[in-house]
């Protein structure tokens, strides 16, 4: 872009503009995350909802697999943090209408549609709502419970303010009724607001529309809209969820009773070439599947759960226990059927299934709920978003994306993350809303800053002076702590403890709303202590830190009771008990909260160089991205050359030249001016911490120290050495990357094979390697299907579990079977045999369906070996302080919503050495994993914990024993004027505590986490004592 | 903040204040959050409490270590029930141990007042990393162990709770043994060790030990 347009366009501030960086269209997961990043990168950023409130679909969910987080709980703290950001501007409830202009300078027309709501003066009282005589269907939660004409679109909602359904409203259907009108006492109501329309400026833009679900209504056979107890599976999550249509009971429509048996039907919408179905693979149902399977089961241990699938499509990370833990739970069956929903019996609205398994044949089986899991549709408006940003559109209705860089549309300048490139589920969403982060900030790099304010809060008071003053806050977290423990009784008895100034009560309190409702009791009732009986500070701890510091004190004064997790979950049938032992947690948190000190977290400037380690597409992409974003990096390579794994990759499933796409980018990053490669290298030593890295290399035989503020790990993975299947023994036995360089290379005995054998999973899913290699499905379809251009005559086999052609991958499969590749199902415990016969070889399998042996005589043998993970793991785990999987991947710090993130700070992860995937999931998580690291490399300082380790001179008798344990070497002796002593490096110290419970005289202590804070609770929790 | 911070004091403490069981659950061996390890740390710590409070009298399954990660809620249920039927079963702290209250009570405070020294033994002679639970169970369960405790602590603890109970009002040698279980041999020679420390005096007229003056 020209850079005296950039000046133009920022200079001119003559007129009311409004004048941003990046317009993100979609407030769901991806888009919040995008916003994030960007906004923490130095950009100005438009966020727009068509929806009433942010959250997307993830807000409807209940839990997240494989982990079982509460969805909300993990979404919702993002919400308050991008309505905080000085750097985002929230605009829900409008659509785009225009488009007009060219990369690094859009002009955008937005047109915010009426909510009969002046959203400035509603406070989200909810009088409104109470008073509306019209009931509609809930539309948060599917339907299944009723809403009013106003209403709030979900309690957490963000703005938390009503809006008029117009369809329903009798003012603005029939001119009748203002009852609303009069009730609201802050006048905020206006039946009359007309559409507002508002002009953007923007460099780029970001579309993060998400996903429909596929809509089972359409196609009358599966009884849903007619038979009461046929539900999708997203109705089915909002029935688990407590702030659900029946308050988190497992209830069914049409009796509300608890169903005993349910069944779930997969593949509704997906995988079916059929009027009103998709070709393509879902990707997901699979997984949320077996997620509410074992929900269902915590529900109600007793019931009955019967899962109708195809392939069980479990190729993520983790996915394969999970699968396990489903299918391992009493009483739950996987039935491999096609089914047809038989019908609706009239007595007790039950519905009946029809299915045939190999042994017993066709059967009929009575259920008292069906779930649907119905697949991802593209956004419903998807035309009209195609049209209003001239893009084109795949031919699933998805957006077109490049594999080479998913993340592109076909219009300069315009970005697609999320399900919008087709299926995806959470981590998936996040990682490409990190790469357009990247990728626009390579684009408008120049503007870096320019646009962007920092975050001011108020000045922290000294409170040093001040009696305690405990303020205690009770949410009820909707129905999850208010239906169990009895909350003004807890208010009550809270206001009656020691120290306690105020005790008060909301609804939510991670709704922004109620969060600053929290913030200004502290100002106004001068409180310098805030106990928050709620959930948990997993989840919400940097939320309601964040709330102490707006309102003025110091963060570290924040104390969470978790009385719902610890209390109301667990107790729900216990009431009475429940209460009580509510406030037994609530007194032990107001005597730990007396004795918090305000702590200092401090700044650490950032060395502005990044270090990549690994050369395959994972490494370059990330590096180059970097260098693009205008700072200095060093990419690593153990080899002499770059590429990895992908030089043995020749072509792609969806016709991508791997070798062209490896020159091109291997090219780019030599020619970088700001990128130095070294390869043949060794990492010898690593010191340092976030912002500071110091990493001693030996490159080409010279020994060098780097000085880096972040690290990308992107080791990648190797190809499984298979020791069965006579691999090693006949050479007519390969792997699938062997056949790969054989098909390329055009080898004579390829060329000249009649038939081929090829075998799954070999070397996983297995008890030693319990994870599923993701990628080599697709891999044979890719080969199979090449092998079939060569010779169209080739009988070629796929010996399989499960076909895990996820995604769009399945139209290639569908082709595959069209092409008349064979492909047979074994089971694990009765796995193929491979024997020599003759000149050729001989594939003996049990054939499920006839029950008899199968021989396939075969001139190759290919074996889809598993992917390994790198060996040098373990060792950039110790040099970096990073922790791996069971399995010897990289554990991210958080599998859902920081995929590429590290645990320890300033370390990040991309490409295979996560989990295996596909080349175009590699690029897209590079690109995430340097949009992450730019968030710290575009700032001048990174903040450090305050709760960290500090010595007390005057008790330490240099023992030692604090030294000895601390792995983080963060504890070293100093000379001082009493002698030798311990002496903490803060910026080291993780604040574990390991050193504190060694120490024999306490001198040594934990900040926030010391003897007398953690006496104080144990002391108070113990009723008996306390009063006697 | 990890599950290595679990002080022996915190424990003792716990007791001391009426608890009639002490659950530390932490992350599985080998999925530490840290890099640390720590819950090998937890591990030794609680391992090394229990033998501490064995030696005092007090059931050592009263303290329960588990591992349990974030996702395993049913078993953390299942482990919560189960020790809550086990403890039930004991009965209050003391009852089982057929402990007055007053020797509870001196005992506990015997113990923590050893905290430090036990601390500084512990880095010093006792500190062991193994990689698996079962080397610790067996390294406490050992011959070389129980030697080092008995010569490291056993004594310790035993002057530790004589002086507490001194504190109260002198008593004779054979008094003491009764109040504490201990035999007498053995009293009388802490009690000639610590009046050779200066810590005891033998009051000739009344036959009994008092603390001495300044001790």
């Amino acid at each position: 872009m020209d850079n005296s347009l950039v000046e133009r366009q920022l200079m001119d501030t003559s007129v009311d503009r409004n004048l941003g960086d990046v317009l993100i269209v979609g407030g769901g997961i991806s888009g919040i995350q995008a916003s994030l990043d960007m906004a923490n990168s130095g950009f100005r950023v438009y966020l727009v909802d068509k929806a009433p409130s942010l959250g997307g679909k993830m807000s409807q969910l209940d839990k997240t697999f494989p982990s079982n987080d509460c969805s909300m709980c993990i979404e919702s703290p993002k919400f308050i943090e991008c309505s905080r950001h000085p750097n985002i501007e929230i605009i829900t409830y409008a659509e785009v209408d225009e488009v007009a202009g060219e990369a690094g300078d859009f002009k955008v027309k937005v047109t915010k549609k009426p909510r009969y709501i002046l959203e400035d003066k509603c406070t989200g009282c909810n009088i409104c709502v109470d008073y509306c005589p019209v009931k509609i269907p809930d539309p948060f939660n599917q339907g299944l419970s009723e809403s009013k004409s106003v209403h709030i679109y979900f309690s957490q909602a963000e703005p938390l303010v009503t809006y008029v359904d117009p369809e329903t409203c009798l003012y603005l259907k029939e001119g009748k009724c203002q009852i609303c009108v009069g009730v609201c006492k802050p006048n905020a109501i206006d039946l009359h607001q007309k559409p507002e329309q508002i002009e953007l400026e923007v460099g780029a833009i970001l579309l993060a529309p998400g996903y429909d679900t596929f809509d089972p209504k359409l196609r009358t056979d599966f009884g849903y809209g007619v038979m009461e107890n046929v539900v999708t599976s997203l109705d089915f999550e909002r029935i688990l969820c407590s702030t659900g249509p029946y308050d988190g009971n497992l209830l069914r429509p049409s009796d509300k009773t608890h169903p005993q048996k349910i069944a779930w039907i997969q593949c509704v919408g997906s995988r079916q070439v059929i009027p009103g179905g998709n070709s393509y693979c879902s990707a997901v149902c699979c997984t949320y599947t077996q997620k509410q399977v074992i929900l269902a089961k915590d529900h109600d241990n007793g019931l009955d759960a019967t899962i109708f699938h195809n392939d069980i499509r479990a190729h993520g990370k983790d996915f394969e226990r999970f699968y396990q833990r489903a299918e391992k739970l009493d009483d739950v069956r996987f039935i491999r059927s096609y089914v047809t929903i038989g019908r609706e019996i009239p007595e007790n609205k039950n519905v009946t299934i029809r299915y045939s398994t190999l042994d017993e044949g066709v059967k009929e089986e009575e259920f008292d709920l069906v779930v649907l899991s119905v697949g991802l549709n593209p956004p419903k408006d998807v035309e009209r978003l195609a049209t209003t940003f001239d893009i084109e559109l795949n031919e699933h209705g998805f957006c077109k994306t490049d594999p080479r860089n998913p993340i592109l549309t076909t219009r300069a300048g315009v970005f697609v993350s999320g399900a919008f490139q087709g299926p995806a589920d959470i981590p998936e969403a996040v990682v490409s809303a990190s790469a357009a982060d990247a990728q626009i900030g390579e684009l408008l790099n120049k503007r870096r800053d320019r646009l962007s304010r920092e975050r001011v809060y108020p000045e922290e008071r000294d409170t040093s002076e001040e009696e305690l003053k405990i303020g205690v806050v009770v949410c009820h977290c909707g129905a999850n702590i208010g239906r169990v423990v009895d909350i003004p009784a807890l208010v009550e008895y809270s206001a009656t403890l020691p120290n306690v100034s105020w005790a008060g009560e909301n609804l939510f309190a991670c709704s922004t709303e109620n969060a600053n409702q929290i913030s200004k009791q502290i100002v106004e009732k001068g409180l310098n202590r805030l106990v928050l009986a709620a959930c948990t500070p997993r989840t919400h701890e940097p939320l309601f830190r964040d709330t102490c510091r707006e309102a003025g004190i110091n963060q570290y004064f924040f104390e969470f009771a978790n009385i719902r997790e610890h209390c109301s979950w667990v107790h729900s049938k216990e009431k009475e008990k429940a209460t009580e032992k509510a406030k037994d947690i609530v007194r032990m948190s107001v005597a730990r909260a007396a004795h918090l000190q305000p702590l200092k977290e401090f700044d650490l400037p950032v060395n502005k160089t990044a270090l990549v380690i690994g050369g395959g597409p994972a490494g370059m992409t990330s590096a180059l991205s970097m260098a693009e974003q205008g700072f200095e990096v060093y990419l690593l390579e153990k080899e002499s050359e770059l590429g990895g794994m992908a030089r043995n990759i020749h072509y792609t499933l969806d016709g991508m030249d791997v070798q062209e796409y490896l020159k091109g980018l291997t090219r780019k990053v030599y020619q970088h001016s700001s990128l130095r490669v070294l390869t043949d290298c060794r990492i010898d030593d690593v010191s340092g911490y976030v912002g500071n890295f110091l990493t001693s290399v030996t490159a080409e035989g010279r020994v060098r120290e780097i000085a880096h503020g972040i690290v990308i790990i992107a080791t990648g993975a190797e190809e499984h050495r298979p020791t069965e299947y006579l691999y090693g023994e006949s050479d007519q036995v390969v792997t699938q990357l062997t056949l790969e360089a054989e098909i390329v290379q055009q080898s004579d005995r390829v060329q000249k094979a009649k038939n081929l054998v090829m075998i799954q999973c070999v070397g996983c899913r297995q008890e030693d390697k319990n994870y599923c290699s993701r990628v080599c499905c697709g891999q044979a379809v890719k080969n199979a299907l090449k092998l079939k251009e060569i010779n169209p005559e080739m009988e070629i086999s796929i010996l399989f579990r499960d076909m895990r052609t996820y995604g769009f991958k399945e139209d290639y499969y569908r082709e595959a079977a069209d092409k008349d590749i064979k492909f047979i199902r074994f089971e694990p415990d009765n796995k193929p045999v491979v024997e020599v016969a003759g000149d050729g070889l001989q594939v003996t399998v049990p054939d499920l369906v006839l029950g008899q042996k199968l021989e396939l005589e075969a001139d190759l043998v290919v074996l889809s070996a598993a992917v390994n993970p790198s060996d040098s793991g373990p060792d950039m785990a110790r040099f970096y302080k990073c922790s791996m999987n069971p399995d010897g991947f990289f554990q991210e710090a958080h599998v859902k919503l920081r995929p590429v993130d590290f645990g320890s700070d300033g370390v990040f992860l991309c490409g295979t050495a996560h989990y295996p995937k596909h080349i175009s999931e590699t690029i897209s998580q590079a690109y995430g994993a340097a949009g992450r690291a730019v968030t710290i490399l575009s700032g001048e300082t990174v903040t450090a914990s305050g709760s960290v380790c500090d010595v007390n001179v005057h008790d330490c008798i240099s023992c030692g024993a604090c030294i000895t344990c601390c792995n983080y070497d963060a504890i070293e002796f100093v000379e001082t004027p009493y002698g030798k002593k311990a002496k903490v490096k803060e910026i080291l110290c993780k604040g574990d505590g390991l050193c504190n419970a060694k120490c024999p005289t306490g001198a040594i202590y934990l900040k926030h986490y010391t003897d007398d804070e953690i006496f104080a609770q144990i002391d108070q929790a113990i009723r008996e004592e306390v009063t006697s | 903040m990890c599950t290595g911070r679990v002080d022996i004091a915190f424990v003792l403490r716990a007791f001391s204040n009426g608890a009639d069981g002490v659950f530390v659950g932490g992350c599985w061996p080998g999925e530490c959050h840290y890099v640390t390890e720590g819950n090998y740390d937890t591990l030794f710590n609680m391992l090394f409490t229990k033998k501490l409070l064995e030696q005092v009298g007090i059931n050592p399954d009263r303290l329960r270590l588990e591992w349990i990660a974030a996702s395993e809620g049913s078993r953390y249920a299942e482990v919560m029930n189960n020790f809550g039927k086990q403890l039930k079963g004991l009965g209050p702290l003391g009852s089982s141990e057929e402990l007055d209250a007053k020797t509870l009570k001196l005992n506990l405070q015997a113990l923590t007042k050893l905290i430090p020294y036990a601390k500084l033994v512990e880095r010093e002679r006792l500190r062991v990393r193994f990689k698996t639970e079962q080397e610790y169970l067996e390294y406490f369960a050992s011959d070389e162990f129980n030697r080092l405790f008995e010569e490291l602590l056993v004594d310790k603890l035993a002057i530790s709770q004589i002086m507490l109970l001194l504190r109260e009002h002198p008593l004779s040698a054979r008094d003491i043994a009764k109040n504490l279980g201990i035999n007498p041999a053995a009293v009388s020679k802490h009690l000639s060790s610590s009046s050779r420390l200066g810590l005891v005096s033998f009051d000739e007229e009344q036959k009994c030990y008092a603390l001495a003056a300044g001790a």
